[in-house]
């Protein structure tokens, strides 16, 4: 929604300007017309040549109809072929005419018919888009526009990003642009090598690699040749230091998931004892609350995340309670039978989920804030959704370790596991308190949901996914201790990121299974073993 | 066991064929509708249900078939292969249906083949595969490799200048299968092995960093790469996301897919997919009568206008209007009759075009490549110019480069080899 406002933005200020300003000379107004009624061609070869040719207008209306092109918005009336950018404002759409900039409101869909445009067109689009983002005001847009150009390692470019260079005032601009010259100079073998291999030589870029692979492989000068290896050689082993991190990070962020999904069986499964089966359906639960707030909602998406978190636990954890006080409160102690009921929930669960919202996936937006990357160099970026929800699986842990440990329900609980009868004689009300720690603990599972909505199919099979690597984790950690949960969630996530570049992702799967099975057969009660009376 | 088992089901379906042969002699003819209804493949397979119910009505419509109306027999095999095999028995021997319309994957298919081998029946399977099969009492109305994958890499190669491979699959038999196919074309068109990346994922793998991390990197080495893609179902959604979180867009890494349709991305955010390829043998968005007319009808059978076609519910489409010609060809709906009337057979496609089955028992397509559009349709950027005749053996493989299937008399085999002038003598 918001790029399309933005977008609404980008081309007021395009259109405003021109309706007042000449055109540039070697290009006639009726040029760009022609050039432009090629988009409405059913003929997918006529359209390349028109937009090829659009690419090299200099008409002041490019940028704002390569944005169009781009963002799919650019679309002409199917009954006199007139180009016009349809936007949506308040759930209604309008059109503005490209070449008039005549507002059309109340318009229908229809009607209209988009100008289908294919990915290599798209890289011709973006680079012209790109030169003359080169001039543009914003200092970030520059140097996107920078790093965009030295992608497409074209020489074609170079004397353009020289005049830049000479007019830049920014500084972070003015080495990308330096870099880029640098590297273009290379490829084009002109220039001084020595002192050009120099130049380039802290940056990560891919291009730069390449190109100076090329100048290892063309070199006559033994010199050249030496300082280029020489420095390939420093920028590979930095990208592959960064690429460790960046192991380590997708390790981190695999186990941040696994704590989550497994911290509430921590508390049903670790804590009480309770085999809860379901425990994957009632994270499908909170996905689904996600779903259902983004449905009501739908101006609210960037909100819908936050939002959802409590709605999700609630609705879990109202599921939990019922699930506790229907079924597994007359099955305690006798944990094949609960396994079986709560298995059979687990099915009612995922049954009634296709009943209400169909056996499809739904389509679970996610919020921009959440989208994107940390671009932190040209080697190494940390992608932000899965950053939140590290951060997120740290704060859901440390608000239950609160729970437990300094509330009075805490306190009730730890009461109960340790010794039910002890603890009803010192008036806990055991019944009472083992609804709320199932309902706690469905309730995590429920904003767990929350999270996973981001990364994964929201559907009836959500919670089959996760209900193994669940139980996996919670046993490996020892039973009925949740920092066992965190340390095995996060290191069974490293585990595996680290086996899966050489053995495969099926394998690494397989291998850190045969390791927990040979680590219980060992260790029994998991990394953390309780200890004392509870242990019994 | 194995003999006891015999015994017993030939014993139940002589009781059986004792019980139906009052009720065989009234004037409808069943047909079977073998489609997961519940479990993991219901996503896909409860569409395909809907749209053999639909095609039913509306031939019923028309006057029925043979003057007689036709009766849906709809089971549920719960995306369990077993009883896949289970329920077609029970279609076939007990329920006496005429033709079966049904299965998606293709352990499903390999586990009912048996049973409509057996007895003879038909059976239509609408869903692209990886060929390497031909049997008597199946026909294959989706796309073999040949209509599918190999005109995508042709596409990418010719088209968008791609010369680094990443085949990436999810790890069971139609991947497997078709990225070794792939892997012998792309060699046989001079790509280096070093410039194909060959990657497996288990069933609904969510964890995808690692593997777009590698994908980037591979792609960053200068040369125009792009991604072919099997991975099936579930797991497109969270590969997908990850690509777009990494900021690989389409222009830089294409991905290709040949199971991700209309149907898919209605179950996905598609902003960050847009550009991203499939290539199939139908798009929604295909600008033909016949089709527009056939999402009007799908829309009002549903009562829900938000609904999508896609692919395989074409392929059921023509196999539907393909096995009632061939039924008021041969003016009886006995298998064997059907099974000679139909090949040659040419019905309407929805894309403005013709299929007609092939002696192989696979049809002609052609095969349109899309972009994925913001609205969760495809734009047609690319349509072979003719039609495509589906090859059951590829050529491509060792050991099926000799192999061809024709099922008319004198040769009526469905792996002949050439060279060595012999049936192998197998019923598929």
């Amino acid at each position: 929604m918001t790029y399309i406002t933005r977008l609404f933005v980008v081309m007021l200020m395009v259109i405003l300007p021109f309706n007042s300003s000449s055109f540039a000379n070697d290009e006639t107004p009726s040029d760009f017309v022609a050039t432009l009624s090629g988009l409405t061609s059913s003929n997918f070869k006529t359209r390349t040549q028109a937009i090829d040719k659009l690419a090299q207008s200099k008409d002041k209306r490019l940028a704002m109809v390569i944005n169009a092109l781009l963002n799919s918005q650019l679309h002409y009336r199917k009954s006199d072929k007139l180009i016009a950018v349809l936007s949506e404002k308040n759930s209604k759409e309008y059109a503005v005419a490209v070449l008039t900039g005549e507002k059309l409101e109340v318009i229908k869909s229809s009607e209209w018919k988009k100008v289908i445009i294919s990915n290599s067109l798209r890289t011709t689009l973006r680079d012209s888009l790109a030169m003359i983002e080169l001039n543009d005001e914003d200092a970030d847009v520059r140097k996107t526009a920078v790093a965009q150009v030295l992608s497409q390692i074209d020489v074609g470019q170079l004397a353009f990003l020289q005049k830049r260079f000479e007019l830049e005032q920014d500084d972070e601009v003015k080495a990308q642009l330096n870099i880029a010259i640098s590297t273009l100079l290379l490829k084009k073998n002109e220039g001084d090598t020595l002192s050009l291999i120099a130049k380039v030589k802290d940056s990560v870029n891919p291009s730069v690699r390449q190109v100076l692979a090329e100048v290892i492989e063309n070199a006559k000068d033994p010199e050249i040749k030496q300082l280029a290896t020489k420095t390939l050689a420093k920028i590979d082993q930095r990208v592959s230091r960064y690429a460790k991190i960046e192991t380590l990070f997708f390790g981190l962020s695999l186990g941040s998931v696994l704590v989550l999904a497994a911290i509430g069986l921590a508390i049903t499964f670790g804590v009480m004892g309770v085999i809860n089966m379901a425990h994957g359906e009632l994270i499908m639960l909170g996905a689904y609350t996600t779903y259902v707030v983004q449905l009501w909602l739908p101006n609210l998406i960037e909100y819908s995340v936050l939002i959802a978190i409590p709605l999700a636990f609630i609705v879990s954890g109202s599921v939990g309670i019922l699930i506790e006080r229907g079924i597994i409160r007359f099955l305690y102690g006798r944990p094949l039978e609960t396994l079986l009921a709560t298995f059979g929930v687990s099915l009612v669960l995922q049954q009634l989920v296709r009943t209400i919202f169909s056996p499809l996936n739904r389509a679970v937006e996610t919020p921009s804030w959440m989208s994107g990357v940390w671009q932190i160099n040209d080697a190494l970026a940390l992608t932000l959704n899965r950053l939140y929800i590290i951060a997120f699986a740290l704060i859901v842990f440390s608000i239950l370790l609160f729970i437990l440990k300094k509330t009075t329900l805490g306190l009730k609980v730890r009461a109960v596991s340790q010794n039910r009868a002890m603890a009803r004689s010192m008036g806990v009300k055991a019944n009472w308190v083992d609804a709320m720690t199932f309902g706690l603990g469905s309730g995590i599972a429920g904003v767990a949901g929350v999270a996973l909505s981001q990364l994964t199919n929201v559907g009836p099979n959500l919670g089959q996914a996760y209900i193994i690597d669940s139980f996996m984790v919670v046993v490996f950690g020892g039973v009925g201790n949740l920092w066992g949960t965190l340390v095995a969630g996060l290191s069974l996530g490293i585990t595996n990121k680290l086996l899966e570049p050489w053995a495969g992702a099926v394998l690494a799967k397989i291998l850190v299974l045969i390791f927990i099975i040979l680590f219980i057969q060992k260790r029994p009660n998991g990394l953390f073993p309780q200890k004392g009376r509870a242990a019994t | 066991m194995s003999l006891k088992r015999k015994l017993l089901t030939s014993l139940v379906s002589v009781g059986v064929l004792m019980a139906s042969s009052a009720y065989a002699a009234d004037d409808t003819i069943k047909v079977g509708v073998l489609h997961s209804l519940s479990g993991t493949m219901a996503i896909s397979e409860t569409t395909l249900k809907d749209t053999v119910l639909m095609l039913i009505e509306e031939q019923n419509k028309k006057g029925g078939l043979l003057g007689k109306k036709l009766e849906p027999v709809v089971v549920d095999p719960a995306s369990n292969w077993p009883l896949f095999a289970e329920k077609a028995k029970e279609l076939v021997d007990k329920e006496k249906v005429a033709a079966v319309f049904g299965c998606w994957t293709s352990v499903s298919r390999k586990s009912v083949l048996p049973v409509f081998e057996e007895s003879n029946s038909i059976l239509f399977y609408p869903v692209q595969y990886e060929g390497e099969e031909s049997s008597k009492n199946v026909f294959y109305t989706g796309a073999a490799p040949n209509q599918q994958a190999i005109p995508a890499v042709d596409y990418l190669m010719n088209n968008s200048g791609v010369k680094r491979w990443v085949l990436a699959g999810t790890d069971y038999v139609y991947p497997r299968t078709t990225n070794k196919i792939l892997e012998a074309y792309l060699k046989s068109k001079g790509v280096a092995a070093e410039d194909i990346m060959i990657n497996y994922t288990p069933f609904g793998h969510s964890d995808w960093q690692s593997i777009v991390s590698d994908i980037k990197k591979f792609g960053s080495k200068g040369k125009k790469t792009a991604v072919v893609s099997t991975i099936n179902g579930d797991a497109n959604v969270p590969f997908y996301k990850e690509l777009g979180n990494q900021g690989i867009s389409a222009e830089d890494i294409p991905v290709i897919a040949f199971s991700v349709g209309e149907e898919e991305l209605s179950g996905m955010d598609t902003k960050p997919l847009v550009g991203h390829l499939a290539a199939w043998n139908y798009f929604m968005s295909i600008d033909a009568d016949a089709n527009s007319k056939f999402i009007t009808e799908w829309h009002k059978f549903t009562k829900d206008d938000k609904r999508v076609t896609n692919d395989p519910m074409e392929a059921t489409y023509i196999g539907f209007n393909m096995w009632v010609k061939a039924v008021e060809k041969a003016g009886t709906t006995d298998p064997t009759a059907v099974q000679d009337a139909i090949i040659g057979i040419s019905v309407p496609n929805l894309t403005g075009g013709y299929a007609a089955m092939m002696p192989n028992h696979h049809i002609t397509k052609p095969v349109i490549i899309g972009e994925i559009q913001d609205d969760g349709q495809f734009g047609t950027v690319w349509e072979t110019s003719g039609l495509v005749a589906g090859d059951a053996w590829s050529d491509y493989l060792e050991g099926s480069k000799d192999i061809i299937s024709d099922w008319r008399a004198p040769l009526s085999c469905g792996s002949y080899n050439v060279k060595t002038a012999k049936c192998s003598g197998q019923n598929f």
